[in-house]
């Protein structure tokens, strides 16, 4: 019973949310554009489908992943079972963190590759590109680059190094990487930034960062446990590029 | 479907993985609730197979057939007015910034920015929604523009990053974290396929424009402008 409790109220919410999107476009379909839309019985069940889906995604991942995503990221960021050198009682060296930096590697990674909207762009852009850009390419590079950025970003709440030298360093080499990059890729990568970070990726890496802000003495967790999804969003864009420039580099040819 | 099914699975694995290997490892302690884990594992993968195929059913074709008609109307006005209500409208009720802007008051109250009392918290969250919503409504319109004229992203998207960093420079440094991150929590999982189609849809119903080149670039648009937005929140707040 408890399990049908939960799915309707995630399910109420999940509709909640899609609400203004809803209205939105329904108003504008009806009050200015006054068209009849092909297919609206397929619209209308594929909407469904969407909104059924992400309510059973949602009640999944609150039922499964998100209470162990966060236990252990809170566990891992306790002082008792950081690597053997810190228990040492001295000042805290930011190598100490090792497994956090690898949990957050590897959290970032596999949130990621599950991300709905990020599958969505995926098949989008293969669909554009006329197979040019494949799924799993795309979602891996973009999994690639928040797992780096997930980790630096851990690294910089150890050290307490403020938050924007790292983003402007990586928009300098954003933007160096533009100069170079295949043209044609330039918006999905600056897109991939933006759409890395939703659902999955948000909960347990906001954990991550507030649990590390609060056990690192001297870091406060409501200012420095901000800016890991800041870096989650600057690192897929420079993964990205280099994807689309190992790729142009690989079959040798000027126009990718 | 049994196909999609079995994508979603594989979509799912490696999280499964890394969780019970962190679990089992490092931590070395057995996996809480194993229950648990396997029905939401499996609400999970039926969950995203329905996503996936509601996407292409629903959302894709609806993003599409819009951006068509609205091509085909030929009125600048009410695209860009439903541009801006697609991105304010959007981002006003998502969950993830409600949650990041009741926390940016707390920060606020803690750095005796605002009053520590709940109301002055309340209106300066609400405050910050609204211009987070301000932002991304104003990033869809520009990203729309952009596709009808046809401008390279760079540009714009440089002149962003310029706009931030100088914006960084002069904001109080409580709210540059928050600044930041508030560019990632805007767009949410409906939106985003919306947008894309809606996007792409546009580009390739006008001529000369590539919907490959020209269509993505929307939600980049809507992760920059909030950054630049919030930070002046915090400037006259």
């Amino acid at each position: 019973m408890d399990l049908i409790t939960d799915l309707l109220i995630t399910g109420f919410g999940t509709v909640w949310d899609v609400l203004p999107l809803v209205v939105i476009v329904v108003g504008f379909q009806v009050l200015v554009i006054r068209q009849p839309i092909a297919n609206p019985r397929r619209l209308a069940i594929g909407f469904a489908y969407v909104v059924l889906g992400l309510a059973l995604f949602l009640a999944g991942l609150e039922r499964a992943l998100f209470p162990l995503g966060e236990l252990l990221a809170t566990e891992l960021t306790d002082p008792s079972i950081r690597g053997a050198s810190g228990e040492s009682g001295g000042s805290v060296v930011w190598s100490d963190y090792y497994w956090v930096y690898l949990f957050a590697a590897a959290i970032g990674f596999t949130t990621t590759i599950a991300e709905p909207s990020l599958i969505a762009v995926a098949i989008k852009a293969r669909e554009v590109s006329a197979g040019a850009i494949t799924v799993w390419g795309l979602r891996i590079a973009v999994a690639v680059g928040v797992s780096i950025g997930v980790a630096v970003g851990a690294f910089r709440i150890v050290t307490g190094t403020p938050l924007h030298y790292f983003i402007i360093a990586g928009y300098v080499v954003v933007i160096a990487q533009t100069i170079y990059a295949p043209r044609s890729i330039i918006p999905l990568a600056y897109d991939s930034g933006g759409v890395t970070t939703s659902t999955v990726t948000v909960p347990v890496v906001a954990a991550l960062g507030l649990g590390l802000a609060s056990s690192v003495s001297g870091r406060n967790p409501v200012v420095d446990g901000f800016g890991l999804i800041a870096f989650a969003s600057v690192f897929p864009i420079m993964a990205v590029l280099a994807y689309a420039q190992i790729t142009k580099w690989m079959r040798g040819t000027s126009n990718c | 479907m049994l196909r999609l099914l079995l994508d979603s699975a594989r979509n799912l694995a490696p999280i499964l993985l890394v969780v019970t290997l962190f679990q089992l490892v490092v931590i070395r302690q057995p996996v809480p609730n194993l229950g648990d884990l396997l029905v939401g594992a499996i609400l999970v993968i039926i969950g995203l197979t329905f996503f996936v195929r509601g996407l292409e059913m629903g959302l894709f074709p609806l993003g599409e057939s819009m951006a068509q008609a609205f091509a085909a109307k030929g009125s600048l006005f009410w695209l860009l007015l439903f541009a801006f209500a697609l991105g304010f409208g959007t981002t006003v009720a998502e969950p993830a910034l409600i949650a990041v802007a009741g926390k940016a008051a707390e920060v606020a109250a803690e750095g005796s920015v605002i009053a520590e009392d709940t109301a002055s918290r309340a209106r300066y969250a609400l405050g910050l929604r609204l211009t987070v919503a301000l932002s991304v409504g104003f990033a869809i319109v520009v990203g729309v523009v952009r596709i009808l004229k046809g401008w390279p992203i760079q540009y714009l998207i440089i002149g962003g990053y310029a706009g931030i960093v100088i914006m960084t420079v002069f904001a109080p440094p409580e709210i540059v974290g928050i600044a930041y991150d508030s560019g990632g929590v805007t767009t949410g999982t409906v939106t985003v396929p919306l947008v894309t189609a809606l996007g792409v849809g546009l580009a390739s119903s006008i001529k000369g424009r590539n919907p490959f080149t020209d269509g993505f670039g929307l939600i980049a648009f809507a992760s920059l402008t909030p950054m630049i937005f919030v930070m002046a929140y915090g400037m006259f707040i």
